[in-house]
């Protein structure tokens, strides 16, 4: 396959960025999308210029580490990561745009690189369930109900990506955090604190700089693992339940 | 037995190891022998209570005034961190990826193994240990997995107390399952993503540590340097990989959770990111490094399908319990649409060598007969490119049929849909094939490694104050870890071994301050400063990447499945050959005071360089077949592998020799007195 590829380059943080064009050719179909990004880069360096910087890990869709607007899609046009995505779902010839994530919370460090500590910061801010490594009662002391458990699991799948706040027209973080919301407060274990948690988690949220949701739902549609929107009822209950009483 | 002095009262059921052959006569010295210094006496169900009592405490009020270093945020390392945290210790913790919350124990599948005994099928903490020890091939220290057991079934508790969604039964109570090499259900599992729910609990106790103020949380940070001052790790220099400032880090005490370096054969199941450096700057600061050529290759990965191919993709070994392996018959056989291959072509290889166990021998043995099939020119999917011994360029097939059909037929697609979903999405993702409908290509690839950087009973290395847990260390596996072992050993190091070793060290700490003015800390940041201009500065013809791959292809040729004395000796001049043009033209671009991927990988490769000839030299000293060690030499007449215990029983643990010296080997004798050494058979 031959491709144009469309690429935001950025130096910095805090330089200019633009888009660059470049030709690629000896693209095979059986390629991840990244694997095609990897030999631009073979032949951007063997021709003297500086590869793109992307960011990935595991390449295995698990670590969450990968990214990229792939012609406007958070992690393009099919249901799983950039990193899981092959170039068998894009033709010969094709016009490829590749940008990083939009979001003034997730400042472009390096091309195509952005910095999504605010998730970290989120999740300090009450993202756990307070258990000092020691104290734990029995395992099977306290059953937890099959369906919520298995609840709690399907949305803890959650990568911590970041396409929901792409996709996202209000760059709201929703998703996400409702996602953990949801997980940690369907089990037995996460009731002690499952109101002081919304309450704290949306506070940083707020002050990160993400935005309201407004029940788009693209977050949903972009999210590689299929995180429901109905964790974002969950966590406007769970908030209204605490506002209720008084936190 | 001089060795054994340290087990009073105990009877050893193996005599001292006595090595006679020598293949590695000329690329090592030998050194003396070495005892561990912290093993613990007494009956092995009792030592670990023992030394947890004897161990020395820190006043709650002294841990703030003590410094701690975490180098990874895996398993091993986040759960140290969170757990020393919350003790009160001052800690620092550092990754390289964006987030604690990516390490590459995330990636890990099927589950985690605890002797909890729910289902009272005659589990315990004996049989773990026991099933642990010969699953390793008897290359592992017996109070090291002994105390891994133990401490098993405790991290079950604190990682549902922290909300870690396992499966559950009906009743609410935990579910388990059974996995390869054992006879009981023990396995805790979150479907096919135990690893990644295990590394959230204790990502979340970290993140509750930094909000308490507890712990400093350093991402995108490399570590390229270790501090040792006055005989002791007193510190870490690291780079910023994102302004690239280089910044030096002191402590009274270093740990490195930084995982394992299947990378050095560029192709492995693990993280691009994952590496070396952290682990071979240590070494060759004086931590031995014991064991490196002892590698899992799992049976069931995603084929290569060219030179493309950056990373490979495990699937879960559950799927050996249901699929068929096979090859055709006849190689002309080789092309054709599997489903057009008639049952009486079709070479159903694992149940025709191994009756007893067929598909489900252990992962070494399924990926060796794999290979052989491939090798004699039967195996299916596209032709990869390999270069022979000689130079010569051919044209293999490398990938095996996993053949769901019989399953399908007998529990109807529902059922394999229900029970393999997930993986079968991603393999249809991956391969563009529908596995419902055509047999899927599976082949094996590297996925673990049971060597590391050598620690005494306490997870201390060879230099002071440098403790090293999880899959960076060599201890609990032997020369082979059983499935559903390694997210045990991770959290059973940072949850409650750590812990419980690392405050003996400190309690005679504080130790004196040092600052940027020290020596050693002067030595330490020149040498960082001096290796990246290097890379700059070289700018020669061929990217770093192609130097990774290079590697690689030697790696896998000679140091993969089956090794042998000449192909050893061999790599071990195509690796030195491959440093000296690396260091001479490799071109890396790019500055250093800026995010830059080069850089960074240029760095790690050239430590997997040298890694990769101690794999080979240790290789070739050990001429016997154990675990993921396979030498040609050493197999029995049907071939099968073969150990030689009166002289291998011994862990061999490398001193760094120098940058034109040999490696040093010390000896540590395993003697067992709580097991019996048998020789495995599956057939």
């Amino acid at each position: 396959m031959k491709l144009t590829l469309k690429i935001w380059r950025q130096e910095n943080a805090s330089a200019a960025g633009a888009m660059h064009t470049y030709e690629l050719d000896g693209v095979s179909q059986d390629m991840s999308f990244l694997e095609m990004l990897d030999l631009l880069n073979e032949q951007l360096v063997t021709s003297g210029q500086e590869p793109v910087a992307f960011d990935s890990d595991c390449r295995e869709g698990i670590c969450g580490t990968c990214s990229l607007m792939i012609n406007g899609e958070a992690h393009g046009p099919e249901v799983t990561t950039t990193c899981q995505l092959h170039m068998r779902s894009f033709s010969d010839g094709e016009t490829i745009t590749i940008e990083p994530w939009r979001a003034d919370p997730f400042p472009v460090l390096k091309d195509l690189i952005v910095d999504r500590s605010a998730f970290d910061r989120i999740i300090q801010s009450g993202g756990y369930i307070s258990a000092n490594t020691g104290s734990a009662p029995e395992a099977n002391s306290v059953p937890a109900p099959r369906d919520k458990a298995m609840r709690a699991f399907n949305v803890a799948t959650c990568i911590g990506c970041g396409a929901c706040v792409a996709a996202c027209p209000n760059g709201s973080a929703s998703l996400f955090m409702g996602a953990k919301i949801t997980a940690l407060g369907e089990l037995p274990q996460g009731q002690p604190e499952r109101y002081s948690r919304v309450v704290d988690m949306v506070a940083q949220h707020d002050a990160e700089g993400f935005g309201g949701c407004t029940n788009i739902g693209e977050c949903t549609s972009a999210c590689p693992k299929e995180i429901p929107l109905d964790v974002i009822s969950q966590l406007n209950k769970d908030l209204r339940t605490a506002i209720a009483q008084g936190r | 037995m001089a060795s054994v002095h340290f087990l009073p009262g105990l009877t050893p059921t193996n005599e001292a190891p006595v090595q006679k052959s020598d293949d590695a006569a000329g690329f090592y010295v030998l050194g003396d022998k070495l005892v561990d210094p912290k093993a613990p006496t007494g009956p092995i169900a009792e030592r670990w209570t023992t030394r947890k009592f004897e161990n020395r405490l820190v006043n709650p009020a002294n841990r703030r005034k003590l410094n701690v270093i975490i180098v990874g945020t895996g398993l091993a390392g986040g759960a140290a961190a969170a757990t020393l945290g919350e003790a009160g210790y001052n800690v620092k913790v550092f990754c390289y990826q964006d987030s604690p919350r990516r390490a590459h124990s995330i990636a890990a599948q099927g589950g985690i193994n605890a002797a909890k005994n729910y289902k009272e099928d005659g589990d315990s903490t004996y049989r773990l240990f026991y099933d642990t020890v010969k699953g390793g091939d008897y290359r592992a220290r017996e109070s090291n997995v002994y105390r891994l057991a133990e401490e098993s079934a405790n991290i079950i508790d604190q990682c549902v107390a922290q909300g870690v969604p396992f499966a559950r039964e009906y009743g609410g109570l935990l579910d388990n399952r059974s996995f390869g090499g054992v006879q009981v259900s023990r396995t805790f599992y979150a479907r096919g993503q135990t690893g990644q729910q295990l590394l959230l609990g204790a990502y979340q106790a970290l993140e509750r540590q930094v909000a308490e103020g507890t712990v400093e949380q350093f991402t995108r940070h490399e570590m390229l340097e270790v501090v040792v001052a006055d005989g002791k790790a007193r510190g870490i220099i690291a780079r910023d990989m994102v302004t690239g400032a280089i910044e030096t880090h002191i402590a009274d005490v270093v740990v490195l959770a930084t995982g394992g370096y299947g990378n050095v054969f560029y192709l492995s199941t693990n993280a691009m990111g994952s590496n070396v450096t952290a682990s071979w700057r240590a070494h060759r600061k004086g931590a031995y490094m014991a064991n490196p050529c002892y590698t899992q290759i799992h049976p069931t990965c995603i084929p290569v399908t060219g030179d493309h191919q950056s990373k490979l993709t495990l699937m879960s070994e559950s799927l050996r319990n249901d699929g068929r392996v096979w090859v055709p018959k006849k190689a002309e056989d080789c092309e054709k649409d599997p489903r057009d291959i008639p049952e009486e072509d079709r070479d159903y290889f694992l149940e025709r060598i191994y009756p007893a166990f067929g598909n489900l021998v252990p992962r070494d043995i399924a990926s060796r007969a794999a290979k052989y099939m491939c090798d004699e020119g039967r195996g299916v999917g596209p032709t990869v490119k390999e270069v022979g011994p000689n130079g010569e360029e051919k044209l293999v097939r490398r990938g095996v049929y996993l053949d769901l059909t019989d399953a399908i037929r007998r529990l109807g697609r529902d059922k394999v849909e229900e029970k393999y979903d997930n993986l079968l999405d991603m393999y249809a993702r991956i391969t563009g094939e529908n596995p419902y409908e055509v047999p899927m290509r599976i082949y094996p690839a590297v996925h673990y490694v049971m060597g590391g950087l050598w620690v005494d009973y306490e997870l201390q290395s060879s230099i002071p104050g440098l403790f090293v847990t999880g899959e960076a260390n060599f201890s609990d596996h032997g020369a082979n870890r059983l499935g559903a072992s390694a997210l045990m050993q991770g959290l059973a190091d940072g949850y409650f071994v750590l812990p419980n070793t690392i405050r003996d060290y400190l309690a005679d700490g504080p130790f004196e301050a040092i600052d940027e003015s020290h020596p050693a800390v002067v030595e330490a940041r020149e040498s960082v400063q001096e290796r990246i201009d290097k890379f700059l500065s070289i700018n020669g013809s061929r990217s770093v990447e192609s130097f990774h791959k290079e590697l690689g292809t030697i790696m896998w040729e000679y140091c993969g499945m089956e090794r042998t004395k000449e192909g050893l000796i061999r790599a071990i001049g195509l690796i030195r050959d491959l440093k000296k043009e690396f260091w001479s033209n490799v071109r890396v671009l790019g500055s250093g005071e800026s995010l830059n991927q080069d850089l960074e990988k240029a760095g790690r490769v050239a430590d997997f360089i040298e890694l990769g000839e101690l794999m080979c030299i240790d290789a070739l000293n050990r001429r016997e077949s154990c675990g993921g060690h396979f030498r040609a030499e050493s197999q029995t007449d049907d071939g099968e592998a073969m150990r030689h215990d009166e002289e291998f029983a011994y862990v061999a643990a490398w001193e760094w020799g120098g940058e034109d010296g040999a490696p040093v080997l010390h000896k540590e004798d395993l003697i067992y007195t709580a097991i019996e050494m048998k020789q495995r058979s599956y057939k």
